[in-house]
Formats: C-alpha cells, structure tokens, sequence
C-alpha cells in the first residue's frame, strides 16, 4: 500500500508532507498540529476550509516555509487527524484557532492566513484577540450579503423545508454513519465533483494524506455527522461590518470564477467592506482555491504583503 | 417513571416517561441548565395522553460531551430522535426548550400536534442580534463530566435568535402544519424572536390549561 502512495505522490514532487506534528488538548478533546520550515523563524498561522485538512496546505505551506516563515496549520475538530466531536459550531472552532496560537507560547502578535471558511474565521480571530495578530490574509474568504453560493431562498417554504427535513434526517441517521470506501482515483473523482478546477493528480495526492485506508478502501477523514447546512441562525451580513472594523495589515484575495465550493464575492463587493489600508487582489481565470492553482503566485504576494507590514 | 436511552449522533438520551397512556403524546422539553421532571408536573395533569420528557445533550442523564460546540439546531435534533421512537407528539418547552420547540415544529411542521411555550431559563439566549463576538471560555476545573455541561450554560446563554429565523419557522408552520392554533405562548417573557412570531394568526398567546385542552383532543 504504500508503494501506492508514493506512486500518487511522485506525480507532485512539490508538495511537501509537513516537518513536524503534535497534537494540542483543546479543553477534553485534541487537534492536530503541523508545521514546515525552521522552528525558530517567524511562525504564520493557516486556517484551512470547510471539509478541507490541513494536507490541503502541502503545495503551498512549503513555499513559505523556504521563504524564512514557520508555518503551522491545524486540522479543525473532526477533520483530518484531529478528534471527532460531539458538537460543532463556529464558535468551538474559534476557540479551537485561539487553542493552537497559545501552543506557539510566544506573547508577539502574529499573522494569520485562512481559506474559504478559515478566511472568514482569521477575520473574526483579528477581532475577538487583535493582541495576538499581526496582519491577516484572506483567500477567498470574504463575505457577502447573499452567504454561500449554494445558499437557498428562505422565504421559499418548499426549498426550506427541504433543507430543513434533510438536515434532521442526517441528524438521525448520522451516528450510524461511515464514510463511503472508494479507491484513490475513486476518492478523488468524488471530491473533483466539487473541485472541478483542481487536478486529478493534486486531487489523488490528497486522498494519502486526507483519507485513510481501511480493509475495504480509502475513506475521507472528515467526520460523517458533518454535513453542509443550515447555517442554523447564522447570517453572512453580520461579517461584513466587522471585517470593516478591523485594525490590522489586511491582504485580501479572491478568484474570480465561480465555484460551487466558493463564496461568490465579487470585487464590487468586496472592494467596499475592506478594512481601511487593505490590499486586495481579484484574480483572473482562478476559482476558489487560489492557493492551489496558484501557489508560487500567491505565496509570492504573501512574503511580499508581510515584507512590507511586519 | 421509566427511562430509556435513545442512540443519537454521538449522545445517549435519557428519555422519560412520565405517565403511561393511549391517545397524543406530550413531550417536555425543559429549560437551560435544567433536567426533567422526575414526576408528571401538576400543571400538565389535564392532559389525556401518555406524558415523556426529554434530557438534553449535556443535561439530567443525557451523555455530557466534551468540547462544547452547543447549538440550538443540534438541541432540535434531539427533540427530533424522539419523534423518530414514538411519533406525533405535542410539544410544552420551559424557556430554551420554548425555542427549540419553536425550531423543531418549523423543520417538522406536520409531525407536531401544537407547541406551548412556558416561561423557563433559557428564554432568551444571547437576544436577537450579535453582539461583539468573543471566545467563551469556560474553567478547565468546572468541566468534571457532570450535568449541566458548563459549555451548554455558556454557549446557549449567547447563541443569537434573530426574530426573523424564527419568523422563517413560524412561517413553515403557518403553510405546512395545517392547524389553526399552532403554538400557545404561555409565558410572560418576550424576547424578540418570540414577539415576531407574535404576527402569525396560528400562534396566539393563552394560558397552559386551555392550550392542554385545545391540543388534548387532537
């Protein structure tokens, strides 16, 4: 099996497993936490999305680890290698987030950067403790009035129902749950439904470092009572004056082509409800994961915003 | 009382049956902090049907978790599990249960046979709109395993109820459940979100003996 893995992963000599792992007690459970590049180097912390891992960093971590940062990411509760949970909310990941920042054990403030749903979280984490960030970069994850792509009408009683019902439901069957065993290029078709932009090759090499292979097959290592909304009371509004009120060096970055996984902002949105000073970068013929499809170009953007900030 | 335990997610619930019986089923739901009553309430003797009462996660002798990461939605689904063992019931929430119920009636608006809202810790959450967001933090020395789980105190005392989510439920309720007098407000406390659903003709405020009595013959 493992002749498989290096296989699959020989086809992406540049991604890069992290250098170091541990595991940090988040009050009675633990997360994951992984880092590439010198210990002793500036540490910038990474936030990964929703259903994502912090594997999905492999291609990019390392371009700025070898550009002098300590880069440390961490799954989120019940992704990747981090314990399932009972419960989750935004909140508890939150804390999560603020959990693995006090493992680093310095006082000096530091960067953040966050994807999708961890773009959205590094904002809130800029408000809630702005003693312990020093700039934040967001890829991708900048909100806007109408929430997530796939986001129903609420004031359509049929569509919420549906969505209502099929969320209780999961509910009922979710303890009995697994999730489905496929092989690696199965895996890795299922999760390009949803990322069609990325490549087969990245996708595979994701399966060996996001799944685990059981007796019957490779199965994702994302907890199967997950499931994506409702969003319960939550609003995408409420983020937007917040993310006005932030304080902090602020590098902004969306991909401009829509995607089912995306947010959707566009630039007229975003534009305005940027913190005062920030930069922000819409890029052309680029979806969702900015990080993936253009690694050295936004990690280079990266090092350059926190050269210029720090 | 018996008491059986129901297989939920990653919970064990501690369900409650107070008083055996034919007919429709009433189901309490108790407020934030609290558990159960171990005996039919005096209030509710009027009632015809058999009478259960629900433990929440976290709460009486329902599984405590660790980690936290309470949610209303996540309360609503317990209440649901026990619509999945017994079937159409009528709800009565004390305080956070009022609102879970609330939630719970708007996602299965044909299984609840009426929903009465009591007065009860819990009533209000952390009110209709965000506030500054902050990291709860609860004390590692408070967390020994017992009920009432610090976390649900902490994170469901702030949880946000905008009056317009429950207006979405209302709503729901309004078109799909089919019934003329829905929910009963029982209860002297007024948050918001409980005062928008004010303005739905299926909702009207009465005292708990008449509402028994209006969802007793169903």
């Amino acid at each position: 099996m493992s002749n498989e893995i290096d296989v699959v992963r020989s086809s992406l000599p540049q991604a890069q497993r992290p250098d170091r792992s541990r595991r940090v007690d988040v009050g009675g459970i633990e997360v994951s936490v992984v880092e590439w590049g010198d210990e002793a180097a500036q540490p910038i912390l990474l936030a990964h999305g929703g259903f994502d891992f912090a594997g999905t960093w492999d291609l990019f971590a390392p371009l700025l680890a070898e550009r002098g940062f300590r880069v440390v990411a961490w799954d989120q509760r019940g992704h990747g290698d981090s314990d399932m949970a009972a419960l989750y909310t935004w909140e508890a990941d939150m804390r999560d987030a603020a959990h693995v920042i006090e493992s680093l054990e310095t006082d000096k403030p530091i960067p953040v950067l966050g994807h999708s749903k961890g773009g959205g979280m590094m904002n809130q984490l800029a408000e809630v403790l702005p003693h312990r960030v020093s700039a934040v970069i967001n890829l991708d994850g900048i909100p806007n009035k109408r929430g997530f792509t796939n986001q129903i009408d609420r004031s359509d009683v049929n569509a919420l129902a549906a969505e209502l019902t099929g969320w209780l439901d999961h509910r009922r069957r979710a303890g009995q749950m697994n999730r489905r065993a496929d092989t690696i290029e199965g895996l890795a078709e299922r999760r390009q439904l949803m990322n069609p932009r990325l490549s087969m090759e990245w996708l595979q090499y994701l399966v060996t470092v996001g799944a685990r292979c059981d007796d019957d097959g490779w199965r994702w290592k994302i907890d199967p009572t997950l499931r994506f909304g409702p969003s319960g009371a939550w609003r995408p509004e409420w983020a937007i004056p917040r993310l006005r009120g932030l304080h902090v060096p602020y590098l902004g970055v969306i991909g401009t082509v829509k995607e089912e996984m995306g947010w959707g902002t566009t630039p007229d949105e975003a534009f305005p409800i940027l913190p005062e000073g920030a930069e922000f970068h819409a890029l052309a013929d680029t979806g969702h994961f900015v990080h993936i499809e253009r690694p050295e170009y936004v990690a280079e953007m990266t090092v350059n915003f926190l050269g210029r900030v720090l | 009382m018996t008491t059986i335990f129901l297989d939920h997610v990653r919970s064990q619930l501690a369900l409650h049956q107070l008083r055996n019986g034919k007919g429709n089923p009433l189901l309490i739901l108790h407020g934030l902090g609290e558990r159960s009553p171990s005996s039919v309430p005096g209030i509710v003797r009027g009632w015809n049907g058999p009478i259960f009462a629900l433990d929440f996660t976290g709460h009486g002798a329902s599984t405590v978790p660790v980690g936290g990461g309470y949610t209303c939605e996540a309360l609503m689904s317990d209440a649901d599990a026990v619509l999945a063992e017994i079937g159409p019931l009528t709800l009565l929430g004390y305080g956070l249960g009022g609102y879970v119920g609330l939630l719970l009636f708007g996602s299965r608006p044909t299984e609840i046979n009426g929903l009465i809202i009591m007065d009860g810790p819990g009533l209000d959450g952390g009110g209709g709109r965000p506030t500054s967001p902050m990291l709860v933090r609860v004390s590692q020395s408070d967390l020994d395993g017992s009920a009432p789980d610090p976390w649900a105190l902490a994170e469901l005392a702030s949880d946000v109820r905008p009056p317009s989510y429950a207006a979405d439920h209302v709503r729901q309720i309004q078109v799909l459940s089919g019934m003329d007098t829905a929910v009963v407000v029982a209860c002297l406390g007024r948050p918001e979100w409980l005062t928008a659903t004010l303005e739905s003709p299926v909702i009207v405020e009465s005292d708990v003996t008449s509402a028994l009595s209006t969802f007793s013959s169903i």
